[in-house]
């Protein structure tokens, strides 16, 4: 006769079903395209993140004029800019800038969307209709010139402020994909079942529901994370991005609105330009299979 | 159908009052206010001459009857003076909204022919050589942000290659309506269309690619093939006309994101649009002309989507919620 050891069922149960994380490194394992896209965005992470133990950065705002516009040498790798700082050093701290900001402006959007995602998905009816109608709304907005107006506005502006300002218009996609999954969610048993127990709602909410959102909100966070990036590069490209003495990528290529360094001084703003679209393609692929992870008929392994 | 157009038409009304209240609060919270911006580069004015100005341009009212001032002379098209081109606002945006107006169209043009040839192939050879390529493609479309590409573009096709112009609108000292003007007008647009078009099939390529491998195992498909239908035939008549409709729908959801992509294409290309006067206006706080390009672009895609709902709900009577 078999005995039936609870514990040690549910341990056999856990080791059958690999974690998230797990599902994910075997999709990216798996996919040659991910597995490269990701060693390569590491690489280029380390370098920016690691970079001031080797820079010097008050060299880097020093002002010398009688080095500025030096093409790529042994001494600047990439050369210099207008007032004789050394290109590559920017490059790197830009990356590294602009990497944390976007990484802020997900988290901070994420964590914004999934709250709201959540109740209305939770409460439905009259709660999810109105805040689905407002986001209906949000979503129409042309909002690139109205964020550009607030960075215009604000009387302190500050890095973390551009970062609230950027957030306060990225959750909108995130609160109604959240929605949709928490509308079907929320009728399944185990929610009322502990609804009947008399759980708080918000317990409920985050506590329960969100675990099983959670692969959901990992790949949009994900996926989005690249877009943020553009965003602000693109925003501090047109000038009403991060404030002035913060290096961006985006900064290096607003060198590039002037037709003359476009084509002369192409040191300046070509390498952040490639650097972005490098940077974004690989986090797209690692997003990809991150996806496939989550969706067992999608996987490739 | 016609309770849904009705409600949805409807709810368009508090949307364009928010709009407009938004923008209007927004402008407000701008530093600096219409008298300083104007004399900002005359320092003969004094203080006393500058307070007699707002007054005289109600400055010095509470901001909601200043509010319904401006919203009581928008809506009869009147959005003020620009204060630095000196002229009314609606002339100003007269003289640019065609240029922007071109872009778009053209943008829109050629992201649909490239489009919906692609993403036909890659959803009727899934899986073959071609649906990877485009696939791929997809990929670079969706990661790609648009400033980064189209500055890539300019420098490639016009300081490398000389291709074409390398910004502007058409070239000077060209009559107007003559046939060299028509080429020159055709040229300097070449290269902002395909960098945003290039970039927005994504979505499009995407939906056709999808629903095309979902309709081709569907009941009515198999039973066509079975019936012996040719497979071109199965495809344009009965596969493509369900897969196509909605993509017309989808024209009006796409106001948004031309309007925040004109703003970079027409910095990039140095192109006399709306985006670029956009950009120019917020620089200079010339904020009669900021409020009134935010509201008319904010407009413009709250009737768009208006519009791609009402289609979309007769293309497909599913979604018609009422």
């Amino acid at each position: 006769m078999v005995v039936f050891n609870e514990k040690e069922l549910m341990a056999k149960e856990k080791m059958n079903t690999p974690s998230f994380v797990k599902t994910i490194w075997r999709e990216i394992r798996n996919d040659k395209m991910a597995l490269g896209s990701l060693i390569l965005l590491t690489l280029i992470l380390l370098a920016a993140y690691l970079s001031p133990l080797f820079i010097d950065q008050t060299a880097l705002t020093r002002v010398n004029f009688f080095n500025n516009w030096k093409p790529p040498s042994a001494d600047n790798w990439l050369g210099t800019d207008d007032g004789g700082r050394d290109v590559l050093g920017q490059l790197l701290l830009g990356t590294r800038n602009s990497f944390t900001i976007g990484l802020s402006v997900t988290l901070i959007a994420g964590v914004f969307g999934l709250t709201v995602g959540l109740i209305a998905g939770f409460y439905g009816g009259i709660v999810d209709n109105i805040i689905m109608r407002i986001i209906d709304f949000l979503m129409v907005l042309p909002s690139l010139m109205i964020i550009i107006i607030f960075v215009v506005s604000v009387p302190k502006y500050t890095i973390f402020g551009f970062i609230l300002i950027v957030s306060a218009f990225a959750w909108f996609g995130k609160a109604r994909l959240i929605r949709s999954r928490a509308l079907a969610e929320r009728e399944l048993d185990y929610i009322n079942a502990s609804k009947t127990l008399g759980t708080p709602s918000w317990k409920i909410m985050f506590f329960e529901l969100f675990p099983n959102l959670s692969s959901l909100v990992i790949v949009n966070m994900t996926l989005t994370l690249a877009g943020n990036i553009g965003l602000e590069t693109g925003l501090t490209f047109l000038g009403f991005g991060l404030p002035a003495g913060t290096p961006s990528l985006g900064t290096l290529i607003s060198y590039a609105r002037n037709p003359d360094i476009v084509q002369n001084k192409w040191w300046v703003w070509l390498p952040a330009a490639l650097l972005i679209l490098v940077m974004m393609l690989c986090i797209n692929y690692v997003g990809q299979a991150v996806k496939r992870a989550s969706d067992a008929r999608q996987r490739l392994a | 159908m016609l309770k849904f157009i009705l409600r949805r038409t409807l709810i368009m009304i508090p949307q364009l009052l928010v709009l407009s209240l938004i923008i209007f609060l927004l402008a407000k919270a701008m530093p600096g206010d219409a008298v300083t911006s104007s004399f900002m580069s005359n320092p003969n004015v004094t203080p006393e001459q500058m307070e007699k100005m707002r007054e005289k341009l109600g400055l010095n009212d509470s901001w909601y009857v200043q509010y319904g001032h401006w919203v009581g002379n928008a809506v009869q098209g009147d959005f003020g003076q620009s204060f630095t081109h000196k002229q009314p606002v609606t002339s100003l945006l007269a003289g640019r909204v065609g240029n922007t107006l071109l872009l778009s169209t053209g943008i829109l043009i050629v992201t649909y022919i490239i489009a919906i040839p692609l993403g036909i192939i890659a959803g009727r050879w899934t899986d073959s050589w071609a649906d990877k390529l485009i696939v791929t493609y997809n990929y670079f479309a969706f990661a790609t942000p648009l400033f980064v590409f189209s500055l890539l573009m300019l420098f490639l096709f016009s300081f490398i290659l000389g291709w074409t112009p390398i910004g502007g609108s058409v070239d000077i000292r060209i009559e107007t309506g003559s046939f060299d003007y028509i080429v020159s007008k055709v040229k300097h647009l070449i290269l902002p269309v395909m960098s945003g078009a290039l970039l927005a099939t994504f979505g499009t390529i995407q939906y056709l690619r999808n629903d095309i491998i979902d309709t081709k195992l569907k009941d009515f498909v198999k039973t066509a093939r079975a019936k012996g239908v040719p497979e071109s035939k199965v495809y344009t008549r009965h596969i493509l006309r369900n897969s196509l409709l909605p993509i017309a729908a989808f024209l009006g959801y796409e106001i948004t994101g031309l309007i925040a992509g004109s703003i970079f294409l027409e910095m990039i290309f140095s192109y006399p649009g709306l985006g670029q006067l956009f950009i120019q206006s917020v620089m200079g706080r010339d904020f009669t002309v900021v409020t009134a390009l935010v509201m008319i672009s904010g407009t413009a895609a709250i009737v768009g989507t208006m519009l791609s709902d009402i289609i979309l709900s007769i293309v497909d009577p599913r979604i018609r919620i009422d």
